[in-house]
């Protein structure tokens, strides 16, 4: 199971129209990310790693080619069965944390089960079992302002984590955070991707990040380069 | 019930933006009420018109009078059950902002015509049987504090002079709609001092009250009063006492429209704050939104979120403002006095507040909406770095 690809990306192009200019961001990309892997995306601004996260996570459509996650073809669906599928499959976390403000930790975490097929009264446990794993129990009734920014990130982590997705993708997750708390959120996905075998895939510009991550991928001008295997999964 | 907690705390997230967003609604909702109210008294005359009455005038104004044997003719027209004659007095009491509606009328027909009108026995046969005798409506008495047997004066405008008169009755409304604010004297006082004062003014009728047998056959009535006088020096006009009312509102039709015509400014111009509070709210919380597709929130929820926080302070304004207007329009029926005989805020004008505020908060979250839903996700999380 482990060796079987989860994510399969084939010939993907893509492209963003600024005016009368076509501007290439991703060309003829072909990637594996096997199931349980932790993958970092990695590459200069504006090399089109956010743009390949946003297409893998569904948000995104590419013009040309592929993407398969877990043998379910998504660069077909209308966007409203997209909807759907994010809202079961990806886990998203974000460098800002984006957060609802007016919403608890309890509140933010409960907050995507809302789209799920996931029985109500199962609610609870989850967002519980999800604020367990992030060691924020304790902090479910504290809104984003009464948290440190470590902090808000867990409960990011808590709420991406609360539908049981299938992928998680992170996008600089440590990048608006000091030392101490990037490390911390590092070691939770360590964690999380050892303990419960997520696949998660990661971009970031910090080289440190990057080397929690099995594989390092390296993306230049829209063209993925050999990933470095960094140690088996 | 998360849905509904996010709505609610987003309504109340800019406290004083809300705060004075809800104050807007508020004093655009009253002052559409009070309006609203102000044209609604000025039709309550009409409605409390009854269909088996008729109205005869001077063909030529109402300021042109008409013999007084005229009565006597019309009295005798087929379909007519009583007549009586009238003139609209335009007496002042001490104060030209003391103003009610006083006419002279003969009692004993005028009472039998009008049953809307509640005396007792007692004070109906004391008012036939005193010249000098006038019977006030209940408003009236109340805002003046009159009882009966007090002596009441009035300066004639139309008829100079100064005109005493014994209050020989008080009377009440029989429906929720007639006028209490009138003041009744005898045809026959007005008459006799016109004799002995400015006799070509004596046996001259301002117009004719006239009740008929049959409501149905009333217009037949109208058109055989005119024919009668046709060609005489003073042709008449017939018509329904509702129509004749309805003249006289038509003299100020060009201020009803203008307050009808700013009634619905007011309402347009609070749903364009409205829908800038709801634009501003809507492109700061565009990140949110995005936020939330990502996880699958679909447009449904997005749209729910947004019209659902518009609601929200639309309908708290529309509260407020319904609440305040019975006040307000208390306060505005003593300042105006008996210029409308009833100022009551009628359901129909409630049901117009409460339509304004849906308008509102529908129209001004129908633009951020369709923003919000059809924002790209990587454009909506753009907006968040």
């Amino acid at each position: 199971m482990m060796n079987d690809p989860i994510v399969e990306i084939r010939n993907i192009k893509k492209s963003y129209q600024r005016g009368s200019y076509v501007i290439p961001v991703l060309q003829d990309i072909n990637l594996d990310i096997k199931n349980g892997e932790f993958m970092a995306l990695m590459g200069p601004s504006g090399s089109g790693k956010s743009t390949l996260l946003n297409l893998i996570a569904g948000i995104d459509k590419a013009d040309s080619g592929t993407i398969r996650i877990e043998d379910t073809e998504i660069t077909t669906m209308s966007e409203t069965e997209l909807a759907l599928w994010r809202a079961s499959h990806v886990g998203f976390i974000f460098q800002f944390y984006n957060l609802i403000p007016v919403l608890t930790a309890y509140e933010n975490v409960e907050l995507p089960l809302h789209v799920t097929s996931l029985p109500r009264r199962a609610w609870r446990t989850h967002v519980e079992m999800a604020l367990r794993i992030v060691n924020l129990t304790h902090r479910a009734d504290h809104y984003p302002n009464q948290l440190s920014g470590g902090e808000q990130q867990r409960v990011a982590i808590a709420r991406a984590l609360v539908t049981d997705p299938t992928i998680l993708v992170a996008d600089e997750p440590t990048g608006d955070l000091d030392r101490t708390s990037a490390e911390e959120i590092l070691d939770l996905l360590e964690r999380l991707n050892a303990e419960s075998k997520m696949t998660i895939i990661m971009v970031t510009h910090d080289p440190r990040a990057a080397g929690k991550a099995h594989i390092i991928s390296h993306l230049d001008k829209g063209i993925l380069y050999n990933a470095d295997t960094q140690a088996a999964p | 019930m998360l849905i509904l907690k996010l709505l609610l705390r987003n309504a109340f997230r800019h406290k004083l933006r809300s705060f004075l967003t809800i104050l807007g609604i508020t004093i655009a909702i009253l002052a559409f009420g009070l309006l609203r109210t102000v044209l609604t008294a000025w039709y309550s005359g009409i409605d409390a018109s009854s269909a088996s009455r008729l109205v005869t005038r001077n063909a030529i104004s109402l300021a042109h009078p008409m013999p007084l044997s005229y009565k006597e003719k019309i009295r005798m027209i087929d379909g007519v059950k009583a007549v009586t004659p009238g003139w609209w007095f335009g007496g002042i009491y001490k104060d030209r902002k003391n103003f009610f509606p006083n006419f002279a009328y003969e009692p004993a027909t005028f009472l039998e015509m009008c049953p809307e009108f509640l005396l007792t026995p007692v004070e109906k046969m004391a008012f036939i049987k005193d010249r000098k005798g006038c019977v006030v409506g209940r408003k009236t008495a109340a805002r003046f504090g009159w009882k009966v047997g007090d002596t009441v004066t009035l300066d004639g405008t139309i008829f100079t002079g100064k005109w005493d008169f014994t209050i020989r009755g008080i009377y009440k409304g029989r429906d929720k709609n007639t006028d209490e604010t009138q003041f009744f004297f005898q045809y026959d006082y007005l008459n006799e001092k016109m004799k002995k004062t400015v006799k070509p003014r004596a046996d001259q009728v301002g117009f004719f009250f006239i009740s008929v047998k049959d409501p149905d056959k009333a217009t037949d009535v109208a058109i055989a009063v005119d024919k009668l006088f046709k060609n005489s020096y003073a042709e008449t006009l017939t018509e329904s006492e509702k129509l004749f009312a309805l003249h006289f509102i038509s003299m100020m039709e060009a201020i009803i429209v203008a307050i009808q015509i700013v009634s619905y400014i007011i309402i347009i111009i609070i749903m364009a704050v409205m829908a800038n509070t709801m634009a501003m709210t809507t492109r700061e919380r565009i990140g949110e939104y995005a936020v939330m597709k990502t996880m699958g929130f679909g447009g449904r929820h997005i749209a729910t979120i947004i019209f659902g926080e518009s609601f929200v302070i639309s309908a708290l304004g529309c509260i407020l403002g319904i609440a305040l207007t019975f006040p307000a329009a208390s306060i505005f029926s003593r300042t105006v006095g008996s210029t409308f005989p009833e100022f009551i805020i009628q359901p129909k004008t409630i049901y117009l507040d409460i339509a304004a505020a849906l308008i509102i908060a529908f129209i001004s979250a129908l633009f951020p909406t369709w923003q919000a839903i059809n924002i790209r996700i990587a454009d909506g999380l753009r907006r968040i770095q």
